[in-house]
């Protein structure tokens, strides 16, 4: 944890004493801190802040039995943990679109989650404004949990395990979906990426080397990628079109939310954070590889409306060029982005 | 005693009385009063009766079988032109539900009001925020979930002059260009100068919400152009939204209470 900063959390400090104080085996947990509750120093001001929901170990705990629980879905089947896996940082390994209940394949590519306190809008088109509402959406989409909120609160009431540990957190019977909701959130909420090797380096800690290659890399990313991949999270979480198509007849990415046509093909701009392993690539994960969106950049964007400015050259040409070298050091450096303390923490596995 | 008998010098000591108990909000609480609000869906001069058959004033044939909105943030403006809001203010109003379909506004201060002022669907903060619970709670049958908000106002029905049979309003929506948030102020109706708000009377406030109003006013709306809206906010629902903005809700009577 050197580093980092503990977040001044009276609120959450607060709720730890009072779990600890009604848990006789309070003493025998790890000390280590609940998931969520360490606000890394090289991230801006979070959107979704800890005193909005304060982390305490009880709560995240039910978050995790929830998000990896199938009940969630309408046959029992699907769990959220079916398409954000925490191997690859909680993206659906080599999947461009994810199957839900009956098998039904979805329209878009499962993101990683990670760093979920940062983000303004959830979604590739931005329609979810808050962390806590999120789970609303697959819950309900027939192609993913094909379930309706009421009757997830009747399974989660009609059992005894879940009814005790809510009452316990919450203090009143029954289960509603507020209570789901800020539960699942707390979870959702822990999946802090910040312990790449580039996230060492940047803050100057031990272990935080980057070789020669990594560094050109980390250069021209900077100069050529940083303008929407902005900050140590990667993203300026706004919407834009990269120029993958001419036209957008099947997903019109931004402007199915605001129904402005102006928008139309724009996606959010995606966090790179263990990019390495989020494969297959873009909203419908069309490109399998990095070396193909490198290309895609290089060589393949195409002309639309609403093609973001940056990828056009002051000769008429489209995209940012890039050499050979230029795309090996990018990769080199895409690589430093791995967090083995994501993709590994066994707080944020499937329960036993 | 009287403040006529009064000298400067006890009065100044009463002032100061006055201040310190100001100060303890233990003793003195200013008076309040309670609001019964009473809301009534009909259809022109006929209650609404879920599947019962009625006609807009264009004359297209409809059949209401869900009727529902959320009233938010009340506000009550005093003769003095001070404003009071209610706190928390956030109704859902059912047709099928009897229940729904009165509330308590309570903790008035007490004293005389000329207006009457309401938000027909949520604000915006409110429907970026995270998980609500009573009205607001999102297993309502009133929230989006992928384009996420509130749906302020539902009807759904049948209509012979729609081309699939059915009527699908769903309006919400809250960023521009298809911002349906309407604040009204309906009238105090005619001869009544103010609401009195006392400690031990409460009055009851009977609104009235006319289904044909959506089909009148700024647009008119005819079954055979415009029977859905697409489920997120759209041209159409603002069209509704101006519509019910401009005539849904009246005030019909005021029981001064017992
Ligand atoms: C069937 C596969 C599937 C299931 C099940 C699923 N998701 Fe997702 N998830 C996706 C896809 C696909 C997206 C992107 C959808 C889009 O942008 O329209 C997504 C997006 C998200 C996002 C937004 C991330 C961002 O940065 O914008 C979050 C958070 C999320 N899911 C959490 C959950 C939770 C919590 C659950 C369980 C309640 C869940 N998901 C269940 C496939 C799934
Ligand atoms: C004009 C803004 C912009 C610039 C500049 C830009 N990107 Fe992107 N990038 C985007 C957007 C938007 C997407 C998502 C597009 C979509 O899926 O429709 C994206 C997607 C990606 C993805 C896929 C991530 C995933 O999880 O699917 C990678 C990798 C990527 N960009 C790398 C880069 C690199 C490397 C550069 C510099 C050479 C770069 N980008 C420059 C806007 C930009």
């Amino acid at each position: 944890m050197q580093g980092l900063r503990i977040a001044p959390l009276l609120a959450a400090a607060l709720a730890g004493l009072f779990v600890a104080a009604c848990r006789p085996d309070a003493d025998v947990q790890p000390p280590e801190a609940v998931p969520g509750s360490v606000l890394p120093a090289n991230f801006p001001a979070p959107v979704y802040g800890p005193e909005q929901n304060p982390p305490d170990r009880a709560t995240f705990e039910l978050g995790r039995s929830l998000f990896y629980d199938p009940v969630l879905s309408r046959d029992g089947t699907v769990s959220c943990g079916s398409c954000h896996q925490q191997a690859v940082a909680f993206a659906h390994e080599g999947r461009a679109l994810s199957p839900g209940v009956q098998g039904r394949l979805g329209t878009r590519n499962s993101p990683a989650l990670q760093n979920l306190r940062w983000r303004r809008t959830l979604l590739w088109d931005g329609g979810v404004a808050n962390l806590e509402v999120l789970p609303l959406a697959p819950i309900t989409n027939p192609l993913e949990m094909d379930e309706t909120l009421p009757h997830v609160l009747d399974k989660l009431n009609a059992s005894p395990e879940y009814r005790r540990r809510f009452q316990q957190i919450y203090g009143s019977t029954p289960i509603n979906s507020q209570q789901l909701l800020r539960a699942l959130a707390q979870f959702t909420a822990g999946f802090t990426s910040a312990d790449s090797r580039y996230d060492h380096y940047v803050r100057g800690e031990a272990g935080g080397t980057l070789d020669a290659a990594e560094l050109r890399g980390l250069t021209v990313f900077r100069a050529q990628c940083a303008s929407c991949h902005a900050t140590d999270l990667f993203t300026d979480e706004t919407y834009r079109n990269n120029g993958l198509d001419r036209r957008f007849p099947l997903d019109s990415g931004r402007a199915g939310i605001t129904n402005r046509p102006g928008e139309r093909g724009l996606f959010k701009v995606p966090s790179l954070r263990n990019v390495a392993l989020t494969a297959p690539y873009m909203h419908d994960g069309r490109f399998q590889t990095l070396a193909q969106v490198l290309d895609h950049y290089d060589h393949g964007v195409v002309e639309s409306s609403t093609l973001d400015a940056q990828l056009r050259r002051p000769d008429g040409t489209l995209g940012i060029p890039l050499t050979a070298q230029q795309r090996a050091d990018l990769q080199a450096f895409l690589h430093t982005l791995t967090d083995p303390a994501l993709l590994s923490n066994p707080q944020l596995a499937p329960p036993k | 005693m009287t403040f006529r008998t009064l000298s400067a010098y006890s009065f100044a000591l009463l002032l100061g009385a006055a201040t310190l108990s100001a100060c303890d909000d233990d003793t003195e609480k200013p008076a309040t009063g309670t609001l019964n609000v009473e809301l009534e869906n009909v259809v022109g001069s006929q209650p609404l009766t879920l599947g019962q058959s009625y006609s807009t004033l264009a004359g297209d044939q409809i059949t209401v079988s869900k009727f529902n909105y959320i009233i938010s943030n009340i506000k009550l403006t005093r003769d003095n032109g001070t404003v009071w809001a209610e706190p928390e203010s956030y109704h859902l109003v059912k047709q099928a539900e009897t229940a729904s379909r009165s509330f308590a506004i309570k903790d008035i201060p007490t004293g005389y009001y000329t207006k009457l002022t309401f938000t027909i669907g949520v604000d915006s903060a409110r429907n970026t925020a995270g998980a609500q619970t009573g009205a607001l709670a999102p297993d309502n049958d009133m929230y989006w979930s992928w384009n996420s908000g509130y749906i302020f106002l539902k009807l759904e029905g049948t209509s012979p002059q729609s081309s699939n049979g059915q009527i699908v309003y769903h309006v919400g929506g809250f960023r521009t260009p298809y911002n349906t948030i309407r604040t009204v102020s309906p009238a105090l109706p005619a001869g009544t100068a103010s609401l009195a708000i006392s400690k031990d009377k409460t009055p009851q406030l009977h609104l009235k919400a006319d289904v044909q109003k959506i089909f009148t006013g700024p647009t008119t709306i005819r079954l055979s152009q415009l029977s859905a809206t697409s489920h997120m906010p759209d041209a159409k629902s603002v069209q509704l939204a101006n519509n019910y903005a401009a005539g849904l809700f009246s005030i019909d009577h005021i029981h001064t209470g017992e």
